[in-house]
């Protein structure tokens, strides 16, 4: 995207997510107000958590005064994939410091990990300082949309009307488009058969497991696959 | 402020399991090497875990049944194609919301 690795080059490098978080975080707001929670517990979610989905089944469970231990373990799942995305977006970070690597790890989302692996794939170098600006200028507009969501929520008890939930699934179709190019590109034709198995995978487990879980193995049989598949040429 | 010991709890618990699978492994990767095939296998992780999000955001569960979101499916079609043609991810986005707020103004 662009040749700066700086602070700032990393900020530059999350502007094209921004308006997918500000839709997402907006319409995270409004569901929060409109489930008892205050401004305050809104913003302190985004701070603490800092987690689309996992932040939504809160609002979800707040509202239902679920059992804490269902709450926390239900966020524990919804997140597990986040395990998986530090283990694969550390490998970037080999000669960082504990403590700049920690900082990293606390504020990826499946965002920042698809823009910084989409940086990868280019052959870019990557450095603490892009990666920073990325992740901070996430963090600041996902905090800041999910207030104004909530501001302006006692007026919207209703943000699917606006199409707002739907910036989330069209987000994840432009990062989505643009590692496919880039994976098929760079192994050739065989990933569809990963990806095929991924959709296969996904699909029929929605059927025994939920939702989160499926992804992960849908995610985890489409690697192996992939492994498969490399392993062979 | 209304911040009441359920809400503190639930925050804390949250606070911590998803603090923890992010942070792991970018504390100990100095110090444990991932083997060459574990790193292999994660090449394909961006591609498949985006495929899944992506494929999820337009399932539903209905009475047991796995379907299509039929509205958010038919989105899917205009939205992908600026994301192959554009290649710009703020155009993407822009032109899902807007396809979807018009079709769920309609039907």
């Amino acid at each position: 995207m662009t040749g700066n690795k700086t602070f700032w080059g990393g900020i530059q490098s999350c502007l094209p997510t921004v308006l997918g978080y500000i839709g997402i975080g907006l319409a995270l707001g409004i569901v929060g107000i409109n489930s008892n929670l205050t401004l305050w517990e809104i913003a302190l979610t985004s701070i603490f958590i800092y987690a689309g989905s996992a932040q939504f089944i809160f609002c979800g469970l707040f509202l239902l005064h679920a059992p804490i231990p269902l709450l926390v373990s239900t966020i524990f799942l919804v997140n597990l994939r986040h395990l998986l995305m530090s283990m694969s977006a550390s490998q970037s970070f080999l000669d960082g410091s504990f403590r700049a690597n920690v900082g990293i790890g606390l504020l990826l989302t499946d965002e920042s990990f698809a823009v910084l692996m989409t940086e990868v794939a280019r052959g870019q170098k990557i450095t603490i300082r892009w990666m920073n600006g990325l992740n901070i200028m996430a963090y600041l507009t996902w905090i800041l949309a999910t207030i104004v969501g909530g501001l302006i929520g006692r007026w919207i008890p209703n943000p699917y009307a606006f199409g707002l939930d739907y910036a989330l699934a069209a987000m994840f179709a432009g990062l989505f488009i643009a590692q496919a190019s880039l994976s098929i590109s760079a192994k050739g034709k065989s990933i569809l058969f990963v990806l095929s198995t991924v959709f296969v995978s996904l699909y029929l487990f929605m059927y025994i497991v939920s939702p989160e879980i499926a992804i992960l193995i849908a995610t985890l049989l489409g690697c192996t696959v992939g492994v498969m598949i490399h392993g062979h040429k | 402020m209304g911040i009441n010991n359920y809400f503190f709890i639930a925050l804390l618990g949250c606070c911590l399991v998803t603090a923890i699978p992010r942070v792991l492994p970018f504390a100990f990767v100095k110090i444990v090497k991932l083997p060459a095939r574990l790193v292999s296998f994660l090449e394909y992780l961006p591609l498949c875990i985006l495929g899944a999000l992506l494929f999820q955001s337009i399932l539903v569960v209905k009475a047991g049944v796995v379907t299509f979101d039929l509205l958010k499916s038919i989105a899917l079609i205009p939205t992908i194609l600026v994301a192959v043609y554009t290649k710009d991810l703020m155009k993407t986005v822009l032109v899902g919301v807007i396809v979807i707020a018009i079709l769920r103004f309609f039907f």
